[in-house]
């Protein structure tokens, strides 16, 4: 073979290649989402969508009549992912512009290796500080008798979400051309108001992703939140209440239910609207990015 | 070149794959006994399982998960365990799937159980009687003034619903009434006695085994076991009286079954007459439960053979 075609021929494999690989990603989203769907729809002939949706009541094994309502669930999962945001992103972006904008090269060169050391903890040691050390601390605070609370869930999952929110704003931070910073104190402007007005507005669209992964992090999390929240079905009322989220309903329930029951085609059900809560918030972000892109120009 | 011409071939190849690795499950493992089922149990058949393996090297190797009564059932209607182990009765809507499948249950009692209901040690009561008991996890009583104690809101503990201990309170105490939504539904026994010794106004229950310190033969640290009375005007006994465990004076004594798909095969008919038998019987009084009687041995020899 020609030198020529031998080049060309190497090519084309490498394009199909990565072409291979593109199309694995988008098969294996839409094979899940199919599974999802699949499984879940024959949940709804013997459950009615409305009771679904908004019934706050969740007891399927009932003697008395089963009952499939997800209200306090998605309730209490967005209560403990809300939480966990609010905590975990001034945290996170403060520690990301400290690392970026103020820290020493060494400070920088210690702090960034811990930061992703902590993002290597197990869910599972996460979960059980929860309960050992997290759970009589909340309980001596607030004065109550158990800490296994809403908020004992938020702040184990901040901690989890802090790593990837930290590392992703950096690395955005980092990315914003140094000629818009110098600029911004070449005019006049204090580090503080660079950061404020220049740094941060400049890296938005990777703070926001920053903020959008670490929220998809909390909202998937299981372990820690099956293990420190006390898994009550009651609907939340408060950050002291103990609550149970989508994704320790279907971790606790999914080994007992026998298959193709309602009860199995129910937990699908749930797994099917994390799926979309998830597809919302991504989606949230994505047209977000694209407006602040668009206006930039 | 050659790249736009395979596009649609490549795109075809990796969906027909996926399709065709999806249904492939692959099951196979090394021929092991496989015992799923009740977090009472485990402990006590884990135990079991170990000291047969210890006298027996040559035997088939024994695998003991948990999961909860109702996962064992599950997996016994499912055809993926050997052995289930459950802390209660099977329901009529697992008997109809079984007959269903055409799975075919030889159901041994191998240990009895006195359910206990445990607070923490803080807590001036010692006794209780079974409609209160009832009351409070149904959620009708929720200040343990109601019941004698201090002005203290009542902070529940319990299992979750795969659990045999769930279910059998629920028929037996709740008297097939729903659990109060309050309940905080722990992953195990374990973490039920953990929740209760540090939680001076809670409530919760557990198997016999798990609440008695085996060393000292006194409740776990951090644990009171209350009396049950069968009515307010009945002696209340403690689940920690043989006597009264097996008399039924004690309100809320259970057998442990194990239960396996028709005939149990060779291995496990001989694992089975090593619990049931002399040896095993002691093993179970040894993890603090209470060895069967007369009337389960009875059952047990039939459903052997």
């Amino acid at each position: 073979m020609t030198k020529q075609r031998l080049r060309n021929l190497k090519e084309s494999a490498a394009k199909a290649f990565f072409f291979t690989n593109g199309i694995l990603a988008i098969v294996v989203l839409l094979g899940i989402f199919v599974l999802l769907l699949a499984s879940a729809v024959p949940a709804f002939r013997e459950i009615r969508i409305k009771e679904f949706l908004t019934s706050a009541a969740w007891d399927p094994t009932s003697p008395v009549k089963a009952e499939y309502g997800i209200l306090s669930m998605i309730a209490s999962t967005v209560l403990v992912t809300v939480v966990a945001v609010v905590i975990a992103f001034p945290i996170g972006l403060g520690v990301a512009a400290y690392l970026s904008d103020v820290a020493h090269w060494r400070v920088r060169e210690i702090v960034k290796p811990i930061v992703e050391i902590l993002a290597g903890i197990p869910s599972v040691v996460v979960g059980f500080l929860g309960i050992v050390l997290l759970g009589p601390a909340l309980a001596k605070l607030f004065g109550k008798t158990h800490g296994l609370n809403a908020l004992n869930g938020a702040i184990l999952l901040a901690v989890m979400a802090l790593p990837t929110i930290i590392s992703i704003s950096e690395d955005s931070l980092n990315a914003v051309p140094s000629s818009y910073s110098e600029a911004s104190l070449a005019l006049g402007g204090s580090r503080w108001q660079t950061l404020i007005r220049v740094k941060i507005p400049a890296a938005l669209s990777g703070i926001i992703a920053a903020f959008m992964l670490g929220m998809g992090r909390a909202i998937g999390e299981t372990m820690t939140v099956l293990m420190a929240t006390g898994n009550a079905r009651a609907f939340p009322h408060g950050l002291l209440d103990s609550v149970r989220t989508m994704t320790s309903n279907i971790a606790i329930e999914l080994g007992e239910v026998p298959y193709y029951t309602t009860h199995y085609y129910a937990l699908f059900a749930i797994g099917l609207v994390l799926f979309i809560m998830t597809f919302g918030v991504n989606l949230v972000a994505d047209v977000v990015l694209r407006k602040y892109q668009e206006r930039e120009q | 070149m050659l790249y736009e011409r395979f596009k649609k071939w490549i795109v075809a190849a990796e969906l027909a794959m996926a399709l065709v690795f999806t249904p492939i499950l692959i099951g196979q493992g090394k021929k092991m006994i496989q015992i799923k089922g009740s977090d009472t149990m485990i402990n006590l058949v884990q135990i079991l399982a170990e000291e047969y393996m210890g006298k027996n090297p040559k035997a088939t190797p024994i695998a003991v998960l948990g999961g909860g009564s109702g996962t064992g059932i599950t997996a016994l209607i499912n055809g993926t365990t050997d052995i289930a182990n459950h802390s209660r009765d099977l329901s009529p809507k697992e008997t109809n799937q079984m007959w269903e499948r055409g799975v075919k249950p030889r159901v041994f009692a191998i240990a009895v159980d006195g359910l206990s209901i445990i607070v923490n040690e803080k807590n001036p009561l010692n006794q209780l009687t079974m409609d209160q008991v009832g009351a409070i996890y149904r959620g009708d009583v929720k200040n343990w003034q109601a019941v004698g104690g201090p002005a203290q809101p009542i902070s529940l503990y319990g299992r979750q619903s795969n659990s045999g201990t769930y279910a059998f309170l629920q028929e037996h105490v709740l008297k097939n009434k729903n659990y109060s939504p309050d309940v905080k539904e722990m992953n195990g026994n374990a973490q039920i006695i953990e929740g209760v010794a540090a939680d001076a106004a809670a409530i919760g229950y557990a198997g016999v085994g798990y609440v008695v310190d085996k060393a000292t033969g006194k409740p776990m640290k951090g644990l009171k076991i209350l009396n049950i009375a069968k009515d307010a005007k009945a002696q209340g006994y403690s689940p920690t009286d043989k006597a009264a465990v097996d008399s039924g004076n004690y309100p809320i004594s259970r057998a442990l079954f194990q239960s396996t798909n028709g005939k149990p095969g060779a291995d496990a008919a001989a694992f089975l007459q090593f619990i049931l038998g002399p040896e095993g019987q002691k093993i179970v009084e040894r993890e603090g439960f209470y060895p069967i009687g007369a009337k389960y041995i009875e059952a047990n020899t039939k459903n052997l053979k």
